[in-house]
């Protein structure tokens, strides 16, 4: 089992060398470690909602409110921040993380308690989240002249010659590995949704599993909020319209699969840094961006038939030996 | 996720059932929403405005009525819109070659029917997950139109091309509202009795089970995704001949409100249960509140918000209800 996914991800790895490859056989410029690093700080807010897109997933879940979360998120700090001014980042972050994780707890406790199908619970309060922007703003915009200079350089702010964005998607990928891999909590997403019924039986509260994945998403998502208006210097109601398609795509290119129970963070950044790679790739090579929809829908179909083969149900080669055996 | 359905001991008279049933809270909803409205809004109750109203759904109806097939059978379609985008952009493209409006409608019909086809064949002949496989097409499609289009538009569609969006059959019945009338009874009719219909609910409820009944799942699946890029074809012909032109962005979203509008009409999106009537009457609920809140000035990113908790609450009310009921 082991081998087959780290096997996917290495495919995923070559695939990406030879992209890489491929771009810098005629623009040279792209591969220095300069633009790469720009394109991985461009990717991070993709990282980070793929990476609690892939929780979501593990536990035979799917969240589609994570964009909606964002923008309005998003708009709640900005809103905050023109009220006070003065209040120290490290609280606004907090606000935007702690925002996240009331409006992820909401599709969590009604996929927990009330067992209504997560992709219906998620339909839904997207466009509720989405209409409480508008609610909040009569539709106006945050502008950039209005937000404070300290609220708009967080994610800018350069450490060891990365920006702060850079450092937290970094930041969020070795911490969701470590939970993933090292806590009882990431064991329990992969039984939840591997077999429920097996997860139940071993102890584990499937329904709580999916409510604290919902919540890690809602987390990651409002943290993404703040990080996206902040460095955009604008908000909307609709920011990041119809990027929650776009973190799917990126957690299915990653391998993740939609059944649940199979995935790894590494899968998921990888995913995303397929996307990010070709987004920012088109403008270079010249290629027009509007052909970037269609090319991202192609990897999608590529990426889930590879999987599908990869997948191909173990349990029945087991039953079939059975059957020689007796 | 498991559902664990029970056997009752007493099975429930005929009327008591219907009056319990979903189709009839979800037809009360719509009175009540009538009503309120007519209240609400001075032009509310005038036949015009309300004729222009229903142009809010039929589109997007024609498609659910697949889309409601294809869930109960336990698949999803989310390319729908992006089908519309594709098929209005062949059809704009023919335009520019100067094909007359038969073609353009053989045209919209054949890209709906052949992005079908696809779907179909990605999700049955290869056996992937059809959410999965239906983004990957939705990006697919959309990205194909707007390959072709970019930021310009299609535009200079024959004039009687516009019938089909503009056209009024008799007095204030639209074209629209026919054909929507005209292709629930179809469905209705396949859905509920016929063969085929029932062989629908069988693979939703229990794909090994209708297997072995003999009931060939795949194809029934595959043309249930025909019948959805077909309709999406149509949903496009009367989209397009409305706006008179070509945006790649056309018909963006609708997927998601195809879906609401049958899940709000009682499809359980785990498959197997549902009805084409209360499809029609879900159709009708969001047309109104759509509507009669346009009526009173309410923009309509706020009326999402209306759809979505309604979406919610019609789904956890009852199961609330029943929560309540057995503590």
């Amino acid at each position: 089992m082991k081998r087959i996914s780290a096997s996917r991800e290495l495919l995923l790895l070559i695939a990406i060398a030879l992209l890489l490859a491929l771009i810098a056989s005629r623009f040279p410029a792209f591969v220095t470690p300069a633009n790469l690093a720009a394109v991985f700080n461009d990717t991070s807010p993709l990282i980070l909602l793929a990476i609690g897109q892939m929780i979501v997933i593990l536990t035979k879940c799917i969240d589609l409110s994570v964009a909606a979360n964002l923008a309005l998120t998003g708009m709640v700090v900005s809103l905050i921040n023109i009220a006070a001014p003065g209040l120290p980042m490290v609280v606004i972050v907090a606000i935007a993380i702690g925002f996240g994780i009331l409006l992820g707890m909401i599709n969590g406790i009604l996929v927990w308690k009330l067992a209504i199908p997560p992709i219906v619970v998620t339909l839904g309060t997207m466009t509720i989240f989405r209409g409480v922007i508008f609610l909040l703003t009569e539709g106006k915009w945050v502008n950039s002249h209005e937000m404070s200079d300290a609220f708009k350089a967080v994610p800018r702010t350069e450490i060891f010659g990365l920006p702060v964005l850079s450092w937290i998607a970094i930041s969020a990928v070795i911490l969701f590995w470590i939970v993933l891999t090292r806590t009882t909590l990431g064991r329990s997403f992969y039984a939840a949704g591997g077999n429920p019924n097996a997860a139940t039986y071993a102890g584990i509260n499937v329904g709580r599993t999916q409510f604290w994945a919902f919540t890690i998403s809602g987390a990651l998502a409002g943290l993404t909020g703040y990080l996206w208006v902040s460095r955009f210097a604008v908000a909307y109601v609709d920011v990041a319209g119809g990027f929650e398609l776009t973190v799917v795509a990126a957690c299915v290119i990653g391998g993740v699969s939609i059944m649940g129970g199979i995935g790894t963070v590494l899968g998921a950044l990888l995913g995303a840094l397929f996307l990010g790679i070709i987004a920012n790739a088109l403008p270079v090579v010249n290629i027009s961006p509007f052909w970037q929809m269609a090319i991202s829908g192609g990897a999608i179909i590529i990426a889930v038939v590879l999987n599908a083969q990869a997948n191909r149900s173990p349990g029945r080669i087991i039953l079939k030996r059975a059957e020689h055996a007796t | 996720m498991t559902t664990s359905r029970n056997i009752p001991d007493r099975l429930r008279s005929p009327l008591e059932q219907s009056l319990k049933s979903w189709e009839s809270l979800l037809f009360l909803v719509a009175i009540g929403i009538f009503i309120a409205n007519s209240f609400a809004s001075p032009y509310f109750l005038n036949a015009w405005n309300l004729s222009d109203a229903t142009f809010n759904f039929t589109e997007k109806a024609m498609i659910a009525f697949a889309m409601a097939l294809l869930i109960i059978s336990g698949e999803i379609d989310l390319s729908v819109a992006a089908i519309i985008a594709l098929a209005s952009t062949a059809m704009g493209a023919a335009v520019q070659v100067g094909v007359g409006t038969p073609g353009l409608v053989m045209i919209g019909l054949s890209v709906g029917l052949l992005c079908g086809a696809v779907n179909g064949y990605l999700v049955t002949g290869l056996g992937l997950p059809s959410i999965v496989v239906t983004i990957g097409t939705m990006s697919l499609y959309r990205g194909i139109s707007f390959i072709v289009l970019g930021d310009q538009a299609f535009r200079g569609y024959p004039p009687d091309f516009a019938f089909f969006g503009q056209g009024y059959v008799w007095w204030v019945v639209s074209f629209e509202i026919v054909l929507f009338a005209l292709i629930a009874v179809i469905y209705a009719i396949i859905l509920h009795m016929t063969n085929f219909g029932r062989a629908v609910y069988a693979t939703g409820n229990n794909v090994t089970g209708a297997l072995f009944s003999g009931i060939r799942v795949g194809r029934v699946k595959f043309i249930l995704f025909l019948l959805t890029g077909l309709m999406s074809g149509v949903a496009a012909i009367c989209l397009t001949s409305r706006l008179g032109s070509t945006r790649p962005s056309i018909a963006l979203g609708w997927e998601l409100e195809i879906v609401t509008m049958v899940v709000l009409g009682g499809v359980s999106i785990l498959g197997g249960l549902g009805s084409i009537p209360g499809v029609v009457i879900a159709a009708f609920v969001m047309g109104l509140v759509t509507f009669g809140l346009g009526l009173l000035n309410v923009p309509g990113i706020v009326m999402s918000i209306v759809i979505g908790a309604l979406l919610i609450a019609v789904i956890a009310l009852p199961r609330l209800w029943s929560m309540w009921r057995t503590h």
